[in-house]
C-alpha cells in the first residue's frame, strides 16, 4: 500500500520536536514529504505547488502553543488548510430560476454524468418532492438515450425522448418547451462525454448552456483521475460558467486528489459524491473525510482531539521516559495504558481509527474488548507491586491469589501475562517507530502511528 | 514529436495508419520537427463515414486550428532548443513525469538513474539528457510491448474483458471486433454487462456496426450464463473469436470481483483453456489508482493482457510504467478515440515520444 501522510511524516517531523516555533528551516523536509504525499494522492502538480506554498506561509513563524509540539501543531496547519481550501459541506442545488430549473452536466467520458442524472432526479424527487424531467443530449454515445431511459422508468420520473437524428441544442430546447407546458419544477439535460480538447465538442456544450441558461452547471469527475483533472478542469471551467462539481466513483480506494485539483482549479464548490452504481448511491460532500482521505490519515485528525482531551498527561509522560530509556514495559504500564484506553471509548474504538490500526497481534485487539480491559485491569490491580514489575514470579500459587482477588480464573492471569508478553514484544520489535512513540506522543497527545 | 499530438486532434484530422507513422519514426526521439513532418507527410483520408458526417461542419476551422497549433509547438520546440544541464531542467523533467503519472516513486527512480548518469559526466547538455530520459522509459516499457497474437484453432479463441466502470471496455470491444474481422477472423461478441442500464443495447449496436453477432440474454440475467451460451454458440458455429463484454466493477468490490471468477471458471468447462486472453482496460486519465486495479484483477483474474483508453486526451497514461515495473503484464492496445477506428496497437517509442512532448496549450 501507499505510504500515508503520517508514516511519511513520522519520518522527517520528529526533528521538529524540541523546537519552540516553526521556522524555514525546521519545516522544509516536512514540507516534502507533503508535496510527495499529495502527489501520491494524484494531486496535480501545479495544485500541489501551490498549496505547499500556502502551508509553508501559514505555518511559518506560528508559535507552538503549549503542549503541542511543533510537528502536531504542524500537522494541524496541514489539515486545516486542506478542509479550509475544499470549502464548505455544501450539498444544496441552487434552483432558484423560473421553472422549471435546469441542471446541465458536463465532463469527460465515462466520468459518470448519465448515473448522476438519474441519482439527482431521484434525489429531487424523492427529497424535495420535485416534478422531476430529465433528458438526453448524448446523440454519440451508443445506446446513450436509452440507457437514460432505462433510468428514468427505474426511478419513475418524466423522459423526454430525444433521437440521434437531432442536434443537441435542439434537442435541449424541445425538452425545455415540453418542461414549460407540463409545469415541471426541474429538467435534467444529460450531455455526451467529451474531451477538452475537443474544440467542436466543447463549442456544443457552449451553445446549449446557452441556449437553455442552466441554474446548476455541474462537472462530473471520476476520483480516479490523476494528474489531467487540472487541465480537464481548467478547459471545463473556461468553456462553461460551472456552478459545481460532482465527484464520482468514490466507493473504491482511490486517494482521490483530483477532488483538491477541481476544487482549487475551478474554486467551484464539491457538491455531491458519487459512492455506487445505484441511483441512491449520491452523498453529500464532506471536506474534512475528504481530505483526511487524500492525506491518508484515518481519522487521524479527529483522533488527536480526542486523545488531547482524555489522555493523564502526566502516566504517558512517565511511560515515555521509561521506554525512551529501554526500560521495560511491566503490567503496571500496561495497567495504566488499559486505563486510558477505557477512558477514550476503548480499545477497538481507538484501533479502528489508526492508520495501520489493523496491525496490533489479534490477540490484542480481541481482548480489547471494555469488559475484557477492565478485567484485566482488575488483575493487575489485585498484584504486587513486584509483581506487577517482574510478571516472570507469578507461577502457580501467585496465579492463584490474583485470580481471586480479582474475582476471576487462573486462565484469565494466563491471558493476562499471554498479551502482556506480546504487547511488550511487539514495543520492541517496534521500538523506533512504533509503540514507544505512541506512549511518548500520548503525553504530547498525538496518537500512534503519528510517530512524534 | 507530433505523433500524439496529431492523434489528438484526429477527430477533424486526415486520417494515418499509424503503424506507417512509427515506421518512419527517427531513432533520435529528440528530433522533433523531422518527426512531426513525417507525420502531417503521410495524410490518408478518413475511412470511417459515419464520423465524415459529423465532421463536416467545422471542418475548415478545425484544419485551421490544428495548423496554428502545430506551428505552435514547433515553435516552442525551437525555443526550448539546447542547453546544459542545470536543476532547473531536471526539475522540468521531473515534472513532465509527474504530470503524465507516472507517479512519485518511479518518476524518482527515473530521475536517480537519470542523475547517475549526468553525474558520470555521460550527458552533458540538455538534448542529451532527454534522450537519456527516453532511453530509460522505453528500458522500462519495451517489455510491456507484447501484441495480441491469436493462433489458428479450431475452437473460439475467448476475450474476456473486464475493468472498472467507465474505463471504455464496451467501447474497446467494438473496436476490437472491427481489427480482427478486419485481419479475416470471425468475431461474435457476448453481452455479460447484464447490470449496467442499456448495456446490452450499447454492445448490439457495435455488432450491428460491425456485423457480427451478438450473444445476449437481457438485463438482469446471470453474466456467466450468457458467457457460456455464447462460448458454446460460438463453437457451434465455428467463430474464430469470442469477445465477451463485463459489467464494469471496482476492483475493491468482492462479490462482484467473485462474479468475475465464475465467468472464468464455467467458461473452463467448455475450454480448459478459455479465456484465452483475459483483458483488463485501463481508463487513461487514471492516475495512482490504475496499480490497484491492475493488482486486484490480476489477482482474482490472472491478466494477460491491457488496454489503455482515451489518450487522445490530455491524459498521458504515465501509470503505466509504475505498472510495468510492478506487474508485467503486456500493454496490448491504446484507445485514442470514440469511433471504431480508434484502437492502436501499443508501441512503446511512441507512447514514450507523446509522454515526453511538451504541450503547448
Ligand atoms: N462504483 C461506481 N460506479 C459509478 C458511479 N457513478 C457512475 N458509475 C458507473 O460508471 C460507469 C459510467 O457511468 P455513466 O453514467 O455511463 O458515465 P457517463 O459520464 O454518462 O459516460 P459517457 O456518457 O459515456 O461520457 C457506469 O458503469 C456507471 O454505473 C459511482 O459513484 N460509483
Ligand atoms: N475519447 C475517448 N473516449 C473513449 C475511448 N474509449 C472509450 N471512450 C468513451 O468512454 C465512455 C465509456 O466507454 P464504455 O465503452 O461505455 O466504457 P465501459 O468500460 O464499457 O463502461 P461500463 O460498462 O459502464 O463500465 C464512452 O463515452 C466512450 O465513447 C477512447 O479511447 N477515447
Ligand atoms: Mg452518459
Ligand atoms: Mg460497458
Amino acid at each position: 500500500m501507499f505510504d500515508s501522510l503520517s508514516e511519511r511524516l513520522g519520518r522527517t517531523i520528529k526533528n521538529l520536536s524540541g523546537q519552540g516555533r516553526l521556522t524555514e528551516q525546521n519545516v522544509k523536509d516536512t514540507l516534502r514529504e507533503v508535496r510527495m504525499a499529495l502527489l501520491e494522492a494524484d494531486v496535480a502538480l501545479p495544485v500541489v505547488k501551490q498549496f505547499v506554498e500556502s502551508v509553508r506561509e501559514k505555518a511559518l513563524g506560528q508559535e507552538v502553543l503549549g503542549s503541542l509540539s511543533p510537528g502536531q501543531a504542524f500537522i494541524k496547519v496541514v489539515n486545516d488548510e486542506l478542509v479550509a481550501v475544499m470549502g464548505e459541506t455544501n450539498s444544496e442545488l441552487n434552483l432558484a430560476a423560473t421553472p422549471p430549473a435546469v441542471i446541465l452536466m458536463a465532463g469527460l467520458q465515462g466520468a459518470g454524468k448519465t448515473t448522476t442524472v438519474a441519482k439527482l432526479a431521484r434525489m429531487l424527487k424523492e427529497r424535495h418532492r420535485k416534478k422531476v424531467m430529465v433528458v438526453s443530449a448524448d446523440v454519440y454515445r451508443p445506446a446513450a438515450i436509452k440507457q437514460l431511459n432505462t433510468l428514468a422508468d427505474d426511478i419513475g420520473v418524466t423522459f423526454f425522448a430525444s433521437s440521434v437524428d437531432d442536434k443537441p441544442v435542439d434537442i435541449a430546447n424541445a425538452a425545455m418547451a415540453e418542461a414549460k407546458s407540463t409545469f415541471m419544477d426541474v429538467l435534467i439535460v444529460d450531455t455526451a462525454g467529451r474531451l477538452a480538447i475537443d474544440e467542436d465538442m466543447m463549442a456544443e456544450i457552449s451553445q446549449l448552456h446557452s441556449a437553455i441558461k442552466p441554474a446548476e452547471t455541474l462537472f462530473v469527475v471520476d476520483s480516479m483521475t490523476g494528474q489531467d483533472a487540472a487541465n480537464t478542469a481548467k478547459a471545463f471551467d473556461e468553456a462553461l460558467p460551472l456552478t459545481g462539481v460532482v465527484l464520482t466513483k468514490t466507493d473504491g480506494d482511490a486517494r482521490g486528489g483530483a477532488a483538491l485539483s477541481v476544487r482549487m482549479i475551478t474554486g467551484k464548490p464539491i457538491k455531491f459524491i458519487g459512492s455506487g452504481e445505484k441511483s441512491d448511491a449520491l452523498e453529500p460532500f464532506h471536506p474534512d473525510r475528504v481530505a483526511s482521505r487524500i492525506l491518508g490519515m484515518g481519522d487521524v485528525v479527529s483522533l488527536v482531539e480526542e486523545v488531547q482531551a482524555k489522555v493523564d498527561h502526566n502516566k504517558a509522560e512517565r511511560l515515555a521516559k521509561k521506554m525512551q530509556k529501554g526500560k521495560a514495559f511491566d503490567l503496571a504500564d500496561l495497567r495504566d495504558q488499559l486505563e486510558q484506553m477505557v477512558n477514550m471509548g476503548g480499545m477497538s474504538a481507538l484501533v479502528d481509527k489508526l492508520p495501520g490500526g489493523g496491525a496490533l497481534p489479534p490477540g490484542f485487539k480481541a481482548g480489547a474488548g471494555d469488559v475484557e480491559t477492565r478485567r484485566m485491569i482488575a488483575l493487575v490491580n489485585s498484584m504486587t507491586p513486584q509483581e506487577r514489575k517482574y510478571p516472570a514470579v507469578l507461577k502457580g500459587s501467585r496465579k492463584k491469589r490474583v485470580a481471586a482477588g480479582a474475582g476471576l480464573q487462573v486462565q484469565d492471569v494466563n491471558r493476562l501475562l499471554k498479551q502482556h508478553a506480546q504487547m511488550s514484544k511487539m514495543m520492541k520489535k517496534m521500538s523506533k517507530g512504533g509503540m514507544a512513540k505512541m506512549m511518548k506522543s500520548m503525553q504530547g497527545k498525538l496518537p500512534p502511528g503519528m510517530g512524534l | 514529436m507530433g505523433i500524439f499530438s496529431f492523434l489528438k486532434r484526429k477527430k477533424s484530422a486526415p486520417e494515418a495508419d499509424a503503424s506507417q507513422h512509427t515506421n518512419q519514426l527517427p531513432a533520435s526521439a529528440s528530433d522533433d520537427n523531422s518527426d512531426e513532418s513525417s507525420a502531417s507527410a503521410t495524410p490518408q483520408p478518413a475511412s470511417d463515414d459515419r464520423q465524415l458526417a459529423a465532421e463536416q461542419t467545422a471542418s475548415l476551422e478545425k484544419r485551421l486550428t490544428k495548423t496554428r497549433s502545430r506551428f505552435r509547438d514547433t515553435f516552442l520546440d525551437f525555443f526550448l532548443g539546447n542547453k546544459p544541464i542545470d536543476d532547473d531542467l531536471l526539475e522540468e523533467l521531473e515534472g513532465q513525469l509527474i504530470t503524465a503519472d507516472v507517479g512519485v516513486d518511479a518518476t524518482q527512480r527515473i530521475m536517480d538513474a537519470l542523475n547517475n548518469r549526468v553525474s558520470r559526466s555521460e550527458v552533458n547538455d540538455s538534448d542529451a539528457l532527454r534522450e537519456a530520459l527516453t532511453q530509460e522509459l522505453l528500458d522500462i516499457i519495451l517489455p510491456s510491448e507484447a501484441p495480441l497474437e491469436i493462433p489458428d484453432s479450431d475452437s473460439p479463441f475467448v476475450i474476456l474483458v473486464v475493468g472498472v466502470n467507465g474505463s471504455g471496455k464496451t467501447t474497446t470491444i467494438g473496436k476490437l471486433a472491427k481489427q480482427l474481422t478486419e485481419g479475416g477472423k470471425s468475431v461474435m461478441l457476448a453481452a455479460g454487462d447484464t447490470f449496467r442500464a442499456a448495456a446490452v443495447e450499447q454492445l448490439q449496436t457495435w455488432g450491428e456496426r460491425n456485423q457480427v453477432p451478438v450473444v445476449s440474454q437481457g438485463s438482469g440475467a446471470d453474466s456467466a450464463s450468457v458467457i457460456f451460451d455464447a462460448l458454446q454458440s460460438a463453437k457451434a458455429r465455428n467463430i474464430d473469436v469470442l469477445i465477451a463484454d463485463t459489467a464494469g466493477r471496482l476492483h475493491t468490490q468482492s462479490g462482484l470481483m467473485d462474479e468475475l471468477k465464475k465467468v472464468k471458471r464455467v467458461l473452463g468447462k467448455i475450454d480448459t483453456a478459455a479465456p484465452h486472453e483475459t483483458l483488463l482496460v485501463l481508463d487513461g486519465g487514471t492516475g495512482q489508482n490504475a496499480l490497484n486495479q491492475a493488482e486486484q484483477f490480476n489477482e482474482a483474474m490472472g491478466l494477460s493482457g491491457v488496454v489503455i483508453t482515451k489518450l487522445d486526451g490530455t491524459a498521458k497514461g504515465g501509470v503505466l510504467f509504475a505498472l510495468a515495473q510492478k506487474l508485467p503484464v503486456p500493454i496490448r492496445f491504446i484507445g485514442v478515440g470514440e469511433t471504431v477506428d480508434d484502437l492502436q496497437v501499443f508501441q512503446a517509442q511512441p507512447f514514450v515520444d507523446a509522454l515526453l512532448k511538451v504541450d503547448a496549450s
